[in-house]
């Protein structure tokens, strides 16, 4: 069922409360005199939390399909929206406490920002190509403003234009795929192009059209080959937007990355979710060597670095590469410890650089040596950081560990042994830098002993994400409920 | 029933997490409260343990016949993966349950001299000590793998924080190793978990009970070179904890930088995590694998035992030695395993036991003299049993123990293993009694530098071995003595559910 322009309207209430909010701000940045206060960050907290709220109401099912077929809503759309929302609202609390972002223009910063949620939330849903292309570059576009925002600064500047060249040729790229799908199948429409290629046999620019496509999917998820950007980008860019990258676009693009192959490329019924394009490339192995290799590649590199946003930069290209272990078999049941790891990331991700925020406000540096003693200069920061890394690691009790035991489940109930292997000896890796920051904030003897107290909201918000953190890893059964619910996608 | 006996291990798991979250929410500055909670919440599973020995049936063996564990508790965890919290006890985990409650509460009395954070310290060890339990407890498989992980974070921190000079590198390197047999575990379960099924439900499950009905395995699993390599993974994982050679490497490092109660339960307690695992998982689940590797696992036993010797004999470090010399005598409990007899199997398990007992009162000595002289070095001493009598008597009734001297329960233990060995494995037996005069060499050795001939005068004035130490030694060489002389409780313990799994192993030959 397609919904006309104006019967969707009402079913389209989160985009509009975000666009509202972004309207609003930009009328606060033309009336307003104070650039530094607090009144825009307010405002879009208001606005996130409006449109998580109305997010939280819309019916998951039946599933149906907006604006003549260009935008989905189903339960897999909602769980985005709502993923994405709640990292937004967290980042705009990273936003308040951080020190490199005082000082400048709050408005705009807030405008990018909430874009990009608009961006996402149509990116999760979109069911067109043409529809996809756009919300892509509406993620895009600000995020290379918001990597770039620390005007002056010579990292952050030189990551917006490596992310500028970088997302260019990407999407480029990825475009030019779709245009090939576009004049082999003569529809725009995600489920129709299925339709058509399932029906007919497949020609090769379909892979060709299929590998182009990936690799502008890779550069949102920053999939090795095409996470270059990703490291210098995420040590240039504040803070907060590098959290904000290594979660919200991140889990975006793993929704437009699942739902474009999952209606194109899956059997239609989707129940063995088999590789419909499974007789002349080994699809499974393709993408199960695209896993491996991020995985191995961003822990590997991790090994050696010297500053925690770089580290943690690299550690998210190995999480991108855990991820895609779900993704590898196309099956609902890999979709859904896909959804559950993105939902214990969002915790213990967001929560480690909210962290790195609060000891670069008290120490001035990121490097793993300003963690020096923070063991007992600030116990509850450091005994937080170290929930986080270990959650991280996959260690048990902490959520991550649970993830990890998903996306491990469906490789080997399908026999991909090799993988499920090569991901576990990479958790062994990435223990251990993540416990060398865990070594000098405990283990080694402190440089310095001066206290370096945490006020009690960004206390209050550290707990907010270390307690799911540590509860999902002892009770989960909801979370992981609401991802299976999730994997309910719209095929029409 | 009352509370208790309907969730006796539960609380013996438990309780110390609780005493655990009680320290941590004490103000700073009460350090002699917070030892004094951690004492208490370490003692509770010793009353625990006594009432769980006095109603233990001696008589059911339990092993792979669930309605034949004691003191179950089964609730459904989970249920959309079928995780379970299934928990119960049978002569195979009965004695590794008891010497951990006593372990630990002696390990804590023996901390009471750590000065550094004593919180945290008191709050990882408690937590450590529920991981310890939680493993010797759990059935399912899901449940063990979570209490096994969750031993690791503290005794990271527990060796990398309050350890020696080489503190973060020998903290590290245990995590990584032990890390890395967990992994492969973990893969192990998850194809256990997918090619089996649970006969009562249909669906999947981590029960490990059900994994050694043989039935419940699909095609896939019933495959042999699976098996073997199923086997090999676990296996592994155990091998690294015991450890076996050539995956020992981490334990000098970890146990010569521990401070003095974490070797304790290093010794004690979590090598002979690896011996159970293999007893509870490994054995009945892969019967027919363990038949097959039967000879490789007596042989690298016997590595084991030799090298283990050889190594000890080399050191000038007294805990080093102790170290190597648990390396030694993990050997014959991997030994006793693989003859598969009776005779073997319940010695094993009883070295299990008396080995937790000796090497955790060979630690406590080294502590002694090391919090003392501030040094471990063999040869810098000399002549010490002059100065102090009570310590040099002490230190002897240890090694006399555990160079396995007739009247002490490694004596018995080690010659239930050789009798039950011999008639397997004739050659290898050979072999490792040779490893035993090692043994006895570098002890009476070691012995003899530090204690006799003439004395070194910087060591004259040696402070005399204190009440406290005392305490935490006595019940120890007590029980070594007792059960050496009369082992029939702690035999009669196991003895049932260890035939039991002998007839399980056996049937598939």
């Amino acid at each position: 069922m397609h919904l006309g322009n104006f019967a969707s309207l009402t079913l389209f209430l989160p985009e509009m409360a975000v666009t509202a909010t972004i309207l609003l701000l930009i009328l606060v940045h033309v009336a307003g005199k104070n650039r530094q206060s607090a009144a825009p960050a307010l405002l879009s907290l208001a606005g996130v939390g409006a449109a998580l709220l109305l997010v939280a109401l819309q019916p998951a099912s039946p599933g149906r399909s907006l604006f003549e077929g260009m935008v989905a809503l189903d339960g897999f759309a909602i769980f985005f929206k709502a993923l994405t929302a709640l990292a937004t609202i967290v980042v705009i609390f990273m936003s308040m406490e951080s020190r490199e972002l005082a000082g400048r223009s709050q408005t705009e910063y807030y405008i990018f920002l909430l874009s990009v949620l608009l961006g996402m939330f149509l990116l999760a849903a979109s069911t067109d190509i043409v529809m996809l292309y756009l919300s892509l570059e509406l993620v895009s576009i600000p995020s290379y403003l918001l990597a770039g925002y620390l005007k002056g600064k010579e990292s952050s500047t030189e990551a917006a234009m490596k992310y500028v060249v970088y997302g260019a040729t990407a999407s480029g790229v990825m475009i030019y795929g779709f245009s090939f799908l576009y004049g082999l199948t003569g529809t725009t429409h995600m489920a129709e192009i299925g339709r058509v290629l399932a029906a007919g046999k497949a020609p090769l620019p379909v892979y060709l059209a299929a590998v182009m496509v990936t690799v502008g999917f890779g550069f949102k998820i920053a999939a090795v080959p095409f996470h270059m950007w990703s490291p210098d980008v995420y040590e240039g860019a504040p803070t907060p937007i590098t959290a904000f990258l290594s979660v919200g676009p991140k889990a975006a693009g793993f929704a437009v990355l699942v739902r474009f192959f999952y209606t194109v490329f899956a059997s239609p019924d989707a129940v063995a979710g088999m590789w419909k394009l499974h007789p002349s490339i080994d699809w499974t192995l393709l993408f199960g060597v695209l896993s491996a290799v991020t995985m191995s590649v961003g822990n590997l590199i991790a090994i050696n670095q010297k500053n925690v946003k770089r580290l943690l930069a690299y550690s998210s290209i190995a999480h991108a590469g855990y991820m895609l272990m779900g993704f590898v078999l196309l099956t609902p049941v890999g979709l859904k410890a896909i959804l559950f790891y993105l939902v214990v990331y969002l915790f213990m991700n967001l929560g480690a650089f909210y962290v790195v925020i609060l000891v670069a406000n008290g120490t001035g540096g990121e490097d793993i040596a300003n963690y020096s003693g923070l063991g007992i200069r600030s116990p509850f920061a450091a005994v937080s950081l170290a929930v986080f890394l270990f959650a991280l690691t996959g260690i048990p009790p902490f959520s991550g560990f649970i993830g990890k035991v998903y996306l491990f489940a469906e490789v080997i109930n399908r026999g991909v042994y090799w993988l499920a292997v090569i991901a576990a000896l990479n958790s062994v890796v990435s223990l251990y830098y993540y416990a060398r920051i865990v070594k000098v904030m405990f283990l080694e003897d402190p440089q310095e002993t001066t206290e370096l107290p945490v006020q009690a909201f960004p206390r209050a918000v550290i707990s907010l994400l270390a307690i799911p953190t540590l509860l999902l890893g002892i009770y989960w059964e909801p979370v992981a409920r609401v991802a299976a619910n999730s994997v309910r996608l719209l095929a029409f | 029933m009352g509370f208790i006996d309907r969730h006796i291990l539960s609380l013996m798991t438990f309780l110390p997490l609780a005493g655990a979250a009680v320290i941590l929410c004490m103000p700073k500055g009460k350090d002699n409260i917070v030892k004094t909670i951690a004492a208490v919440a370490s003692f509770l599973p010793i009353p625990l343990a006594v009432k769980l020995w006095g109603a233990f049936d001696q008589t059911v063996a339990g092993v792979n016949v669930a309605n034949q564990f004691q003191f179950v508790e089964h609730y459904s965890w989970i249920p959309s993966i079928n995780v379970e919290y299934f928990m119960g006890a049978d002569g195979v985990s009965m004695p590794m349950l008891i010497l951990t409650a006593i372990v630990s509460f002696l390990a804590v009395i023996g901390s009471w001299g750590i000065k550094k954070q004593i919180k945290g310290y008191m709050a990882l060890f408690l937590l450590l000590e529920t991981g310890m339990m939680g493993v010797f407890a759990s059935l399912d498989f899901f449940l063990f793998y979570v209490f096994w992980e969750v031993m690791l974070l503290p005794m990271y921190f527990l060796i990398g924080i309050w350890g020696g000079p080489r503190r973060e590198y020998a903290a590290i390197k245990f995590f990584l190793y032990t890390l890395l047999g967990s992994v492969l575990m973990l893969i192990v379960m998850l194809a256990l978990y997918f090619n089996s099924i649970n006969p009562e439900t249909g669906g999947h499950t981590f029960n490990m009970l059900h994994y050694m009905q043989q039935s419940t395995h699909n095609a896939w699993l019933k495959g042999f070179d699976v098996r073997i390599l199923l086997f090999l993974g676990l296996f592994i994982g155990f091998a690294i904890k015991v450890p076996l050679f050539p995956f020992h490497t981490w334990l000098p490092d970890a146990h010569v930088e521990a401070p003095t109660a974490i070797s304790v339960i290093l010794a004690g307690i979590l090598l002979k995590m690896g011996t159970y695992g293999l007893m509870r998982i490994s054995f009945p689940i892969f019967p027919d694998v363990t038949v097959w590797f039967a000879l490789p696992m007596a042989v690298l036993g016997t590595i084991n035992i030799v090298y283990g010797a050889l190594c000890a004999m080399a050191q000038s470090d007294l805990k080093k030695m102790v170290a190597y010399s648990s390396v030694s005598h993990m050997g014959f409990c991997l030994l006793g395993m693989a003859a598969l007899t009776p005779a073997g199997m319940v010695g094993a398990s009883f070295q299990m036991f008396s080995h937790g007992m000796i090497t955790s009162m060979l630690f406590f000595l080294v502590g002694v003299v090391y919090d003392r002289a501030h040094h471990r070095d063999i040869d810098g001493f000399g002549g010490l049993g002059a100065v102090v009598p009570v310590y040099t008597f002490f230190v002897t009734v240890a090694f006399f123990a555990s160079l396995g001297l007739p009247g002490f329960s490694g004596f018995i233990a080690e010659s239930m293993v050789f009798i039950g060995a011999f008639t397997a494995f004739r050659t290898i037996v050979i072999i490792a009694a040779l490893g035993i005069v090692i043994v006895a060499a570098f002890h009476l050795w070691a012995l003899q530098r530090v204690f006799l001939g003439p004395l070194n005068p910087k060591y004259a004035q040696l402070e005399e071995i204190n009440a406290r130490e005392i305490f935490c030694l006595t019940p120890l060489a007590l029980m070594t003595l007792f059960f050496g002389v009369y082992p029939m409780p702690v035999l009669n313990l196991m003895n049932t559910s260890l035939i039991r799994l002998v007839d399980v192993v056996k049937t598939v030959m």
